[in-house]
């Protein structure tokens, strides 16, 4: 980034804008072929045979070998890379083995349940992890900071799985305060159309408010589910973050000058701890819509973590590389998206780019 | 203090408006809902459907020429076909079309149609293929051996004079099934017969229609307003795919879905005390069976193999870890299957092991592995059969593995031990001793891989007799040819064949009339009421 500095002239802002393009995208073209060649190596190594997933067990040898030659598996290595990447370069990322559907269209349906899911579970997860993570810096050592602290261990090692089964057993079994497993309920299934495929959105902006709550009521107890696992990280991290602000020397500073106590830590500190926390944030988003497959399983959620398994363990391996490619854009998006927040949060990172 | 009291102020908010109470709706009285866990759906078309889900979609939303009685599969009956003359020299069958009936499009049922399906699934040569063309079909002479005779009418001719059961129970198979012409070759493109087209869409006669298959989540189906039998009380039909047995069991106990398919020992027990709720079991032809590898050298011992099959804790693991999901099975024709044989000769019996170890020149036991599918049920069944053989001295290592893993390995003959479950593909005995008892060539590039080949098993002499029976028009000798098989194949076999399968639903109390039969394209919900 330095460049800009020494050689960006007057009247020269384009070259620059122009260098730190390309270099972007070199950036990530290369991360995506790393991505994609490490994937399409793995897929080959996985000791399952691909075949069968399309043909099944009881095929006869000639169904078999036919079904080999049509998924390109006789030829080397190297040429079924480089005929899936220049299929990739045209848009196309194939059809899946399993789905018979066009990769695209799989993820369009898929990904949308995971990232509504992942969505309310990263707005749960930092709307209680970073007030809680400031009370406990605050209480240092005192029964909250305790109390924070035993809660975050619990939703670092619980078993997702077991909590997700316990969820519903109390909270929908029992108490029936939430929907059960899957998005929605039956009986809503066909009174929205699915433009965006978040349904809550969805059902939103057509004004279906009846089956928003039925929505709404499927999707809290997972995503309070995941929301709990990422606020126990932000907490912990807001939490260090913050200790380390307040006992900075601007913050001795705002005392003597009699700031209010509350000015000073949600003002003063806490817009300085922020700065790291959005990077804590944008990779705990990241890890959620990912897909998390233990929760869409118990849950029913038919969303990205459950098509990707399902896929690898068929060696479906369009799919997982199509998925892979998803994962990978959203790393480098959020990747992208939390250093352009650093410059608005920062003036010091704005000042240097 | 005053920002923990606003904090406190703020999650209490919170806390009230995750816990505002959703009403959970009953299903709709006009629409049955299932969960089962569907993923393995791959495909609608009845060409190419051979999985357990899909089997059971096409069975109800398609109907064959004939079919049988699930209670009593001795009764075949026509369908589409109002009845069939076998020629007198057995290697034709004539068929007589049932008139004016019609698929859901409203096109009529013809002879073209029949003609049309059966010619479609051989020039396509998808999986299930070989249930047509073991009978000397194949692509290029398909339009000569089944030809229309009249609008409706039509000949069926085979290479050999085989059983007649067994030409007539392969064409109640879900391959036989009878495809709308007309719709089908509306949606062909590049001359493949509406193949890309059909594997995710519809063209049948049957008592529901499907709607809508959305992979790893649903399958739809709605009642089939054009259908020739009593219309099915339900208008919907909707599978609902949800992997998980403790979560199809809250469901079920929520009464959000009707029936749950896929509930494991565990949740059965569970579920016994509810009243509301009510267990449904029905024999499914499937086998659990231990495949040994001839290729190793302890197992192709033929005592060692006697051995093993004494050292299987048969009906304890049937009661406990498998709790009447299975029953105790001893020979590979299921129970209802034609000649099956019923005896179960082998119980654990730790001493006569040893000894036929020690007959073997293996007193001390030996080490082997066991691949091992990672499923709840296989990986207990795989532990008790573990801690048995230990008591003979046998050291046998668990290799778990995802399903394709396995089978992979399997397939490839480089197992020592493979813990498996083989489902019939039709209702004849010849279509499990065409694996079990069938290894007409045991080099590593044959063309057909039975389970007898994977394992390695040489029987020239055995299945010459297997052939045999395949060309044995009387039932009875024939039944009497599979007993004597079995008997042989039981003693000697490198198959620990163990149990047969019981299919387990759990409903709700008002839903009556669904129908478990002996395969999954004959479980039924046409009649279902609630």
């Amino acid at each position: 980034m330095s460049i800009t500095d020494t050689e960006g002239g007057r009247g020269s802002a384009l070259f620059p804008f122009l260098w730190k393009t390309v270099k972007l995208l070199a950036t990530v073209a290369l991360t995506f072929l790393g991505l994609l060649i490490v994937t399409f190596l793995i897929g080959r190594v996985v000791p399952v045979d691909p075949v069968l997933a399309v043909v099944g067990d009881r095929a006869s040898k000639s169904v078999y070998d036919k079904a080999f030659i049509e998924l390109g598996l006789d030829r080397p290595l190297y040429e079924q890379f480089w005929l899936y990447l220049t299929k990739i370069l045209t848009g196309d990322l194939g059809t899946s083995m399993l789905t018979k559907r066009d990769i695209v269209d799989d993820i369009a349906r898929f990904f949308p349940a995971t990232v509504e899911l992942a969505t309310v579970g990263i707005l749960i997860g930092t709307l209680i992890g970073v007030p809680v993570g400031v009370w406990a810096a605050v209480r240092k050592g005192k029964l909250v900071d305790q109390v924070v602290r035993v809660l975050g261990l619990v939703g670092y090692s619980a078993p997702i799985f077991w909590l997700g089964l316990l969820g519903l057993l109390v909270f929908y079994a029992r108490l029936q305060w939430v929907g059960g497993p899957g998005r929605i309920d039956i009986g809503f299934e066909y009174s929205i159309t699915q433009n965006t495929g978040l349904l809550l959105i969805d059902s939103a902006m057509q004004g279906e408010w009846a089956a928003f709550r039925n929505i709404f009521g499927h999707i809290i107890l997972p995503a309070s589910l995941l929301g709990y696992y990422s606020m126990a990280y932000i907490s912990r991290m807001t939490r260090s973050f913050m200790l380390n602000e307040l006992e900075q020397e601007y913050i001795v500073t705002a005392r003597v000058k009699g700031v209010p106590e509350w000015r000073i830590i949600w003002v003063h500190a806490l817009r300085n701890a922020a700065v790291p926390l959005v990077t804590v944030v944008a990779l705990s988003y990241a890890n959620l819509l990912e897909g998390s497959v233990l929760t869409e399983t118990v849950f029913a959620w038919p969303g990205l973590g459950q098509y990707l398994t399902n896929s690898l363990q068929n060696a479906d391996m369009n799919a997982v590389l199509g998925c892979t490619l998803v994962i990978g854009a959203i790393f480098v998006g959020l990747n992208l998206i939390s250093d352009l927040l650093y410059g608005l949060l920062d003036p010091r990172v704005r000042r240097r780019a | 203090m005053i920002y923990g009291r606003r904090l406190i102020g703020a999650a209490v908010t919170a806390l009230t408006m995750l816990a505002a109470p959703v009403a959970t709706a009953e299903t709709p009285p006009d629409t049955l809902i299932q969960a089962w866990a569907i993923d393995d759906v791959i495909s609608l078309d009845p060409a190419e459907i051979f999985e357990f889900t899909a089997s059971e979609i096409a069975g109800n939303a398609y109907e064959g020429l004939i079919g049988y009685d699930p209670k009593d599969v001795s009764k075949i009956f026509g369908k589409v076909a109002e009845n069939w003359t076998i020629a007198p020299d057995g290697m034709s069958i004539s068929f007589k079309i049932r008139e004016g009936r019609k698929f859901a499009s409203g096109n009529e049922i013809t002879a073209e149609d029949v003609v049309f399906s059966l010619t479609r699934a051989v020039k396509l040569d998808k999986s299930p293929a070989f249930i047509l063309t073991q009978f000397g079909l194949n692509a290029d002479n398909v339009d000569q051996m089944v030809v229309q005779t009249g609008p409706y009418s039509l000949d069926f001719k085979m290479d050999k004079a085989y059983a007649p059961t067994l030409v007539l129970y392969c064409l109640t198979a879900t391959v036989g099934f009878v495809v709308d012409k007309k719709v089908v070759m509306e949606h062909e493109s590049n001359g493949d017969f509406g193949y890309e087209w059909l594997k995710t869409n519809y063209a049948g006669s049957g008592p529901f229609t499907i709607r809508e298959w959305r992979a790893n989540e649903a399958v739809v189906m709605e009642r089939n307003d054009n259908y020739s039998g009593d219309a099915p009380p339900m208008a919907r039909v909707i599978y609902r795919h949800i992997p998980e047995g403790a979560t199809q069991r809250l469901l079920l106990e929520q009464g959000d879905i009707d029936i749950a398919r896929n509930l494991g020992a565990e949740e059965m027990t569970a579920l016994a005390s509810n009243t509301d709720l009510v267990i449904d079991t029905g024999a499914k032809g499937s086998i659990y069976y231990l495949g040994l590898n001839q290729k190793n050298e302890f197992l192709s011992k033929p005592e060692v193999r006697q051995a093993m099959k004494y050292l299987v804790d048969y009906q304890t693991i049937a009661d406990t870890i498998m709790k009447g999901k299975v029953t105790v099975h001893q020979a590979f024709l299921p129970n209802g299957f034609l000649g099956a044989l019923n005896d179960t000769p082998f119980s654990l019996d730790v001493a006569k092991a040893k000894e036929l170890l020690a007959a073997a020149g293996v007193p001390d036991g030996f080490t082997v592995t066991m691949d091992t599918r990672n499923t709840p049920e296989i990986t207990g069944i795989a532990q008790a059969i573990q801690q048995t053989m230990a008591e003979a001295g046998i050291t046998m290592e668990l290799i778990p593995g995802d399903g394709q893993q396995t089978l992979t390995k399997y397939r490839a003959r480089n197992h020592d031990i493979y813990i498996g479950r083989w489902g019939p593909d039709y209702q004849d005995p010849h279509t499990n001793a065409d694996t079990f008892a069938r290894n007409p060539d045991n080099s590593d590039d044959a063309a057909s891989k039975p389970l007898a080949w994977r394992n390695s098993w040489e029987i020239p002499e055995m299945t010459l007799k297997a052939d045999a029976a395949v060309l044995e028009a009387d039932a009875d000798k024939r039944a009497e040819m599979y007993i004597e098989l079995q008997e042989e194949h039981q003693q000697t076999s490198p198959f620990v064949i163990m149990f047969q399968e019981i299919e387990v639903l759990g409903r709700r109390k008002n839903v009556d009339g669904y129908i478990l039969g002996p395969s999954f394209n004959d479980n039924s919900f046409a009649l279902v009421t609630k």
